[in-house]
């Protein structure tokens, strides 16, 4: 208790958890411990680090010497273990339990990945030691994209990217690249993208002075071929520079005509740019090369299992077509010989660089850990894995579909996407439905992706999880849903959740007045067990 | 396979269930003609964990790591002691293995971090306001230039020539694709330039580097004037964030964005990446700002909370609008930087620099010391350029063959250039120790 008091600086006690029921008197609730932050935390005299004297130099710095406090707070080692300790333990997990998240992939992280990232001559390299003492870090990334072009199919990578947006960029600045060498880059402004696309797709075109034209779905959930053929026009007069594609798409389908498609699209003279973010439903068993495809980002975070570390860092290489493999940009990893060399900005290759997209020569920490989780599956588990997740989705959408509405019909890929028309008049909506997962111990779906499903709920379970522990996820679905239908449970739904370390949060208060950044005057709100007796 | 759960029973089951009768019948929605066989040809089957650590053990013995060698290599990544504590903190799988915050409910440990991350970064640079994070210094700054021509709705982006070179290539890069003018000043070893004249009406901003990608420490207050005078922005780039426990921040010289590489605090070399970049701006820019940015708000019961905010700007909801395609930050990368911070506090960090600006004064002196070779800097924080009498590039390959790491020569980053032929940056943080300094004057003075 007196721990508890001193970290909320000397308020007087007795403080009530909201109107939550049941308060305690310090606002915890048994693990969850209420957190300040670190700025109301500091002491000065305080210091988690031992470092020495510096000794006394003349100042070198121009005359520019910082004056006046910097204002950073000063913490012991050990408050600085509990505190982000206490943080963690606000956080839902991959290694927490189920995970299905649609279109991001959560799939276990496996350790050995961490350990091996780790090792000091892995780890603990320069990236711009002298090339002759970093051969093995060279050849590792070589290791990497040699696996990379052989599950794609594809005879080039570009591996600096540093996560699917950032792929998604140098993808399509190679076409760029490849329309500018052939004189057509000024006629071919348009991009075409479905509009069950992810956001980047859109932004990444028109980043790129591209226009950007929606191409219809069908009524299976699939690009309309006859809407794209009218969209592309004649070839060679042809304003399309590429199709910006996902495939399985997002919402988790295999595009059944993908050859016409890609033939239709090089017919016009244009490009296949695929969003790899779903290639972990194929890899092993389809390669997108086969599929006409041009360029495709892979998320390292997504299919080859980096951890998404709460947002990043990921890592986005992009295998390329021949055609575009002659744009990649610096640096380019080359053998000659037996000996590894990086070809950095300038140097001559065999190729027409497109530029440079990222400082040093990319995610070296994801290229280790995705290499390891290649090499611990291999050909055969690589392939198993993709089996797996998609026969869990399916296991999902069936055991589901009877009292959930699946959007479309199957079967499905790797993620199961259903609308809201099963809560149709039951006043609870599909946020309703999610934050309601979140009491019974799960993270919520992919909610409102994609745009074209209404209400959409996208449950991408991944191959980690045991078929015991799908089926108790499926049976809470199943009662969530039952509580829903009863048309007597809006209320509950609308309250949850309610055992989560915070309710429902204000968004609309957080984008109205901003406050980004802790200031002296900001103290916690009046409701807030931190709330500072001082006050 | 130790990571797949199902067991041939279990997968039996569920075709079962689902109605299926082999998996095959699952991707039937694949063309036949793009069906594999079998599994791809050529490629190894699945190993053990032991298998696996030993295939890693054997490329990193091909390496030479700094911790086996003298090491003075900087040029925009530093090698600093990270407390243990930091790889702890951030292995916890809470955080490890956590997405992006889009329920805010169950990701607060996330979303706090980063709000008291962002507080960090506006303390550091002298800002009001800053981001969850960048993939890194170098693409942040690329970001800058192009908030900088929305917010000025002009497109000429004036760099100097002490801006570290990728950065340079990558903003030349970017200005190339995506249709805007990117003009670059010519490398400056000497730390003279001064881009004042340059800047005129078409400016949209001018981008410097404190300290240079030379080494120098300048004062950017009268650049920032005249910037404004012009209606131009000031960028400000770091690459060694350490820098501002000593030095003025480029908040206080009038910059309008700055953008720091993250690394030296948290993060190892990691051979180039990942990284974390800062980016910091005035609070009227904000909405123009790329990248997540988490705000303080209250949830049902009056409780202090923290959820993604101003998501209008981003590329999931405004998509062909959006201020950047960006989606991924660098979360992890800003834990290993936020907590490291917190364990060092104002004292600590600004020990930290203290330490490090006397360990290169000391090398700079040594250095300078060695016939033939001269000093470039007068100013500079851990990091300074000196002429050798002959090309840098062989001289660090032959410290190399003596498992010496002796910095970086300026031609791999500006090649073809012969001005900088002789050119070598070296650096020392709290890290160097007389062991490794001896064998380095040792060294150059054999191999000069």
């Amino acid at each position: 208790m007196v721990q508890s008091l001193d970290r909320s600086q000397g308020r007087s006690g007795g403080i009530a958890a909201g109107t939550s029921d049941n308060p305690t008197f310090t606002g915890n609730r048994a693990l969850q411990i209420e957190e300040p932050l670190i700025f109301e935390m500091g002491q000065p005299g305080r210091c988690g680090v031992d470092l020495p004297e510096p000794p006394k130099v003349k100042d070198r710095l121009n005359g520019l010497r910082r004056a006046g406090e910097i204002g950073l707070p000063g913490l012991s080692e050990p408050q600085v273990v509990q505190h982000y300790t206490r943080l963690s333990q606000k956080n839902y997990a991959i290694d927490m339990g189920v995970y299905p998240l649609g279109s991001c992939t959560m799939k276990h992280n496996p350790r050995i990945n961490e350990k091996v990232a780790r090792l000091s001559g892995i780890g603990d390299l320069h990236p711009l030691q002298p090339m002759s003492t970093v051969q093995g870090a060279l050849e590792l990334i070589d290791g990497l994209a040699h696996w990379l072009k052989a599950l794609s199919g594809m005879p080039a990578v570009a591996m600096s990217p540093a996560a699917g947006a950032h792929g998604e960029m140098c993808g399509m600045m190679a076409i760029a690249a490849a329309l500018e060498a052939r004189g057509e880059r000024a006629r071919r402004k348009v991009v075409l993208a479905p509009e069950s696309a992810h956001g980047t797709n859109p932004a990444t075109a028109a980043a790129l002075g591209f226009t950007v034209k929606p191409i219809p779905a069908n009524e299976r959930g699939r690009v309309d071929l006859d809407a794209l053929k009218a969209a592309l026009g004649p070839a060679n007069g042809s304003e399309v520079a590429a199709i910006m594609l996902t495939n399985p798409n997002t919402c988790g389908l295999f595009e059944t005509e993908i050859v016409e498609i890609s033939r239709a699209v090089h017919e016009a003279g244009a490009f296949f740019y695929c969003d790899g973010a779903n290639f972990n439903a194929i890899v092993g068993r389809v390669r997108p090369g086969d599929l006409g495809v041009d360029c495709m980002h892979i998320n390292l975070h997504k299919t080859f299992s980096t951890p998404h570390g709460g947002g990043g860092p990921g890592a986005g290489p992009v295998v390329l077509s021949a055609a575009l493999a002659p744009y990649a940009p610096y640096p380019w990893i080359v053998k000659d010989g037996e000996r590894w060399r990086v070809a950095e900005d300038g140097a001559a290759v065999d190729g027409k660089p497109l530029g440079r997209l990222k400082a040093f020569h990319g995610q070296m920490g994801m290229f280790t850990r995705a290499l390891a989780y290649i090499m611990s599956h291999g050909a055969d588990g690589l392939k198993q894995a993709a089996e797996d997740a998609v026969l869990s989705a399916n296991y999902v959408m069936a055991s589901l579909q009877d009292i959930m509405t699946p959007a479309f019909e199957g079967p499905c890929m790797h993620e199961a996407l259903f609308d809201d028309s099963f809560l149709k008049d039951t006043g609870v909506s599909t946020l309703d439905f999610a934050k309601a997962m979140i009491d019974e111990g799960y993270h919520p779906m992919t909610m409102y992706f994609p745009l074209v499903v209404h209400g959409a709920m996208l449950i991408e379970p991944t191959e980690s999880q045991a078929k015991e522990d799908l089926d108790l996820f499926i049976a809470a679905l199943r009662s969530l849903a039952e509580r829903a239908k009863s048309g007597t449970a809006a209320e509950e739904f609308k309250a949850a959740p309610r055992f989560a370390p915070r309710r429902r949060l204000d968004e609309t208060l957080a984008a109205r007045k901003p406050v980004l950044r802790w200031r002296p005057s900001n103290n916690p709100p009046e409701g807030d067990p931190m709330k500072q007796a001082a006050d | 396979m130790r990571y797949l759960p199902l067991t041939p029973i279990d997968r039996r089951d569920m075709l079962a269930t689902i109605g299926a009768k082999s998996v095959d019948e699952l991707f039937r929605d694949v063309p036949a003609s793009a069906r594999l066989p079998g599994k791809i040809s050529g490629l190894p089957d699945h190993l053990g964990e032991l298998e696996v650590e030993r295939a890693f053990q054997d490329f990193a013995a091909k390496n030479v790591s700094p911790s086996t060698a003298p090491f003075f290599i900087g040029a925009g990544a530093y090698r600093h002691h990270v407390p243990s504590t930091v790889d702890y903190m951030i292995q916890r799988g809470e955080f490890l293995t956590s997405y992006t915050p889009y329920q805010p409910e169950i990701t607060q440990g996330t979303l706090q971090y980063l709000f008291e991350f962002q507080t960090q970064v506006s303390l550091l640079t002298g800002m009001e306001v800053a981001n969850a994070s960048m993939y890194d210094g170098s693409t942040g700054a690329s970001e800058a230039v192009l908030m900088a021509n929305r917010i000025t709705r002009r497109n000429k982006a004036l760099i100097s020539g002490g801006l570290h070179p990728h950065y340079r290539a990558i903003i030349e890069t970017t200005a190339h694709w995506q249709g805007y003018h990117a003009v670059a000043g010519k490398a400056d070893p000497e730390g003279l330039e001064d881009p004042i004249a340059k800047v005129d009406k078409e400016t949209s901003c001018v981008v410097v580097q404190n300290p240079s990608f030379f080494g120098h420490v300048r004062d950017f207050t009268k650049l920032a004037a005249a910037c404004h005078a012009a209606g131009a922005l000031l960028i400000v780039v770091v690459t060694e964030v350490v820098s501002l426990g000593l030095i003025k921040p480029a908040g206080e010289m009038g910059a309008d964005i700055v953008v720091c590489e993250g690394q030296s605090i948290g993060n190892g070399l990691g051979f180039g990446g990942p990284y974390v970049g800062l980016f910091a701006t005035r609070d009227k820019y904000v909405r123009q700002m790329p990248g997540r940015l988490v705000g303080e708000t209250v949830d049902a019961d009056g409780k202090r909370g923290f959820v993604l905010t101003l998501s209008t700007r981003e590329q999931h909801i405004r998509r062909e609008k959006a201020t950047s395609n960006i989606c991924t930050n660098a979360g992890l990368c800003a834990l290993a930087f936020t907590v490291h911070l917190t364990l060092l506090g104002e004292a600590g960090f600004r020990r930290l620099a203290e330490l490090n600006h006397a360990k290169a004064s000391e090398l700079a002196d040594r250095v300078a010391a060695v016939p033939g070779v001269k000093l470039l800097n007068d100013s500079f924080f851990n990091e300074f350029t000196v002429r050798l009498p002959k090309p840098a590039a062989p001289v660090v390959e032959a410290l190399a063959g003596r498992r010496i790491l002796a910095g970086v020569p300026v031609s791999r980053l500006i090649p073809n250039d012969p001005a900088v032929d002789n050119l070598l940056l070296l650096a020392a943080t709290e890290t160097a120790t007389e062991a490794g300094m001896a064998p380095l004057i040792a060294g150059l003075r054999e191999v000069l």
